[in-house]
């Protein structure tokens, strides 16, 4: 069996490719006049570029984080460029007519056909190459129902106030080592807001892609539901292949007003490094999300890419009897670490929290779980649920479980279950038995493994993830 | 169909089948019989080719072909299906997609044209409503919280639905009662024909009463050490395997 593992674990990343385009690149380096370079590039208010600069006196005091269950070299931040933007973008096209057509060909390549997707999946796209946003469809259709969906450049443009109300609101400059980095350098990003009682009529979808040698991506991302409104949010993400590490740190603030409701997805397959655990993407993000009362957040991610993942999704239930949810699949293989998991924080009366993982380990991968429930003195009556599952392909990887768990309300309810099984040789002789092969067979057993998570992504979507979760499993069975 | 001659295998440094012959023609049924540790179910999982069993004498032709040089998946293609003794659950997996991948798999490997989504449902109706499995168990997980007898029916409802040439039943009696046992036997009876043969592994004779074969053999000590008809049976039912201990040695 180790040996049909081996084969598929050696599958090549099907989305390596670079396009060449030529690019408007900062040398490396990071100081403040970087920082002033960005937000003058951007031609951002007076206001903005202080925030950035407080964040970044606040970083360079800072430590980077050591408590992950992970083993990397910290990156040279003196050797990353910190600003890039494709050259033929200085005039914002106003149509995919006018788009780079070579860009086009990358969207392709990744299965992104813009064409199709605007008429077939009614999905408007803010599609984020390098740093820059390219290209915004169904900008019309969003704006009649008075949803905002912009990059955030263009938000700071447009709607100072409702950017500088937000902004760092969730995710303050100084709360953590990389959300840290990210405020004082972002590049850009997405903004959504959606006005009270709205329901958006569509889903809204991001493709995030790194292009650039030696860019670092900061993406910046703000949601703003507002009082009894409902958006549904998608982000996939794909990088060329690469020999280097690119270091990504990204921040993503989600608000939910009394009665709103958010569902963010990510699927992310970032170059994850080739089967000797060279290159790949280190991926540092700060993602968080704050409920007032009755509203609901609901993060769901697959994530399969990245040579390092150290993300927390989290939620505060600051309101009374608002909701966080978290569904997550994190599969990792040859040297891939993640460490990964949510914070739910229940200050509010009545709040309920779920959270399922689902980690997936094969080759000589490590992937742990980290979540924190907090119930805060307030919070009588929270509830939780926690299910934390891993499943092991093969002899060589490890799967770890850190649940935190901090009760201060003598009424709150906390349970946590969780379990550790291996794709077993019965299983495969079963499937391989009833004619399928190997691949298919841990494909579908892993598949399996992740029900309960991908019946939460949107319909579209899940059939991606699930061919996403065959391609990254390509070269393990057990 | 099936020929075996001088077969020799091992699990980990022990020898379990120790030169064991058998040659099965279409359309013929064989039981094969025995004590304890016989080998009666490493027959079944070699022929399979499960990894754990190693080779080490002999030869399998099936089909015209060298068994033994194939993969699990090709053998499978190939035409040979074993019913387990423990089936196995695949959480999360839904029966019906289970069904429909490995139809798919069998089919594309014999050249056949893929069934349409509506074309499979029916197919798979009819085989659950022949094994009296509700349809409510094609939703569910691949055996996934089934009853022993529920398992062993959907065994049988896989094997209506891949058309084996070669049906190897392993123990498929066991733990189930004796309404479950004729419905599982009604779904082999069901499936005779003059080009689909059966090797039925049991412990017990009461299934030859509802399958009843053309040939019986007695597998101990690792090979076949007496074959007989069906009477074969009824004589080891009535006294035990012991009175074999001298062919056995």
């Amino acid at each position: 069996m180790s040996e049909q593992v081996e084969h598929l674990i050696r599958k090549e990343y099907a989305a390596g490719f670079h396009t060449a385009i030529d690019t408007d690149t900062l040398p490396p380096g990071l100081n403040e006049d970087v920082v002033r370079f960005i937000s003058a590039k951007k031609n951002e208010p007076e206001w903005l570029l202080e925030w950035r600069l407080q964040a970044f006196r606040a970083w360079l005091e800072m430590d980077e984080p050591n408590w992950a269950q992970l083993n990397y070299k910290a990156p040279d931040y003196q050797s990353i460029s910190y600003f890039s933007s494709p050259k033929s973008m200085e005039d914002r096209p106003q149509s995919l007519d006018e788009v780079d057509p070579k860009l086009l060909e990358t969207y392709e390549k990744l299965g992104i056909p813009l064409h199709e997707q605007e008429m077939l999946a009614g999905v408007a796209m803010d599609v984020v190459f390098d740093s820059v946003s390219v290209v915004t469809t169904f900008r019309e259709k969003l704006s009649e129902a008075g949803v905002i969906f912009c990059s955030i450049s263009e938000a700071v443009e447009k709607y100072p106030a409702l950017v500088q109300k937000h902004l760092g609101s969730v995710v303050p400059q100084k709360d953590n080592y990389f959300a840290a980095l990210n405020s004082a350098v972002f590049s850009d990003g997405s903004f959504v807001y959606i006005p009270k009682g709205v329901r958006c009529p569509m889903e809204l979808s991001t493709y995030f892609r790194i292009n650039e040698q030696n860019t670092g991506q900061f993406e910046r991302t703000l949601i703003v539901a507002e009082e009894g409104s409902h958006v549904s949010y998608l982000e996939g993400c794909t990088a060329p292949m690469r020999d280097e590490n690119q270091l990504h740190a990204a921040v993503v603030e989600l608000v939910a007003n009394d009665n709103a409701e958010i569902k963010y997805s990510t699927v992310q397959n970032w170059y994850p490094g080739d089967e000797d655990g060279k290159g790949g993407i280190y991926n540092f993000v700060t993602k968080r999300g704050v409920c007032h009362t009755r509203a609901k957040i609901s993060w769901t991610q697959v994530e399969t890419g990245s040579a390092v993942t150290w993300k927390y999704p989290s939620c505060v239930l600051r309101g009374d009897h608002s909701v966080g949810e978290f569904y997550s699949v994190a599969l990792t293989n040859n040297y891939q670490q993640a460490d990964t998991g949510t914070k739910m924080i229940h200050i509010g009366k009545n709040t309920r929290s779920t959270i399922i993982s689902k980690g997936i380990s094969a080759g000589k991968s490590q992937n742990t779980y980290r979540g924190l429930v907090r119930m805060n003195p307030g919070a009588d009556g929270a509830r939780n649920y926690t299910q934390c599952d891993s499943l092991l392909i093969g002899d060589r990887c490890g799967a770890h479980t850190f649940p935190y768990i901090e009760s201060k309300n003598p009424s709150a309810v906390i349970e946590h279950e969780a379990t550790t099984s291996k794709v077993s040789d019965d299983q495969m002789f079963l499937c391989q038995q009833r004619g399928l092969d190997p691949e298919k067979a841990v494909s579908m057993i892993v598949n399996g493994f992740c029900r309960e998570v991908f019946k939460e992504l949107p319909m579209e979507f899940a059939v991606e993830a699930g061919k996403l979760l065959e391609v990254s499993l390509e070269g393990s069975v057990g | 169909m099936l020929r075996i001659e001088n077969l020799c295998a091992r699990v980990e440094e022990k020898e379990i089948l120790k030169g064991l012959n058998l040659h099965v023609k279409p359309g013929e049924v064989h039981a094969i019989m025995g004590p304890n540790g016989a080998g009666k179910s490493t027959l079944g999982s070699v022929l399979a080719g499960r990894e754990a069993f190693e080779v080490t004498a002999g030869s399998v032709a099936f089909q015209g072909k060298d068994l033994l040089d194939l993969d699990v998946e090709a053998r499978a293609h190939l035409g040979l299906f074993l019913a387990f003794q423990y089936p196995v659950e695949i959480p999360g997996v839904s029966n019906m997609e289970f069904l429909k991948s490995s139809v798919d798999a069998v089919r594309k490997a014999r050249g056949k044209s893929d069934l349409s989504s509506v074309e499979f449902m029916k197919l798979a109706r009819e085989a659950s409503k022949k094994v009296k499995l509700d349809q409510a168990f094609l939703k569910r997980g691949v055996n996934e919280g089934f009853s022993g007898g529920e398992k062993k029916r959907n065994e049988i409802l896989q094997m209506m639905l891949l058309e084996p040439s070669l049906c190897i039943l392993d123990e498929t009696d066991s733990g189930l009662d004796i309404d479950a046992l004729q419905t599982v036997a009604d779904g082999v009876n069901a499936m005779r024909s003059p080009d689909r043969s059966f090797v039925v592994v049991t412990h017990y004779q009461r299934l030859l009463d509802y399958i009843v074969p053309d040939y019986v053999h007695v597998l101990a000590g690792g090979k076949i050490v007496k074959s007989g008809d069906k009477s074969l049976a009824k004589e080891l039912e009535a006294k035990g395997y012991s009175w074999l201990d001298g062919e056995v040695a």
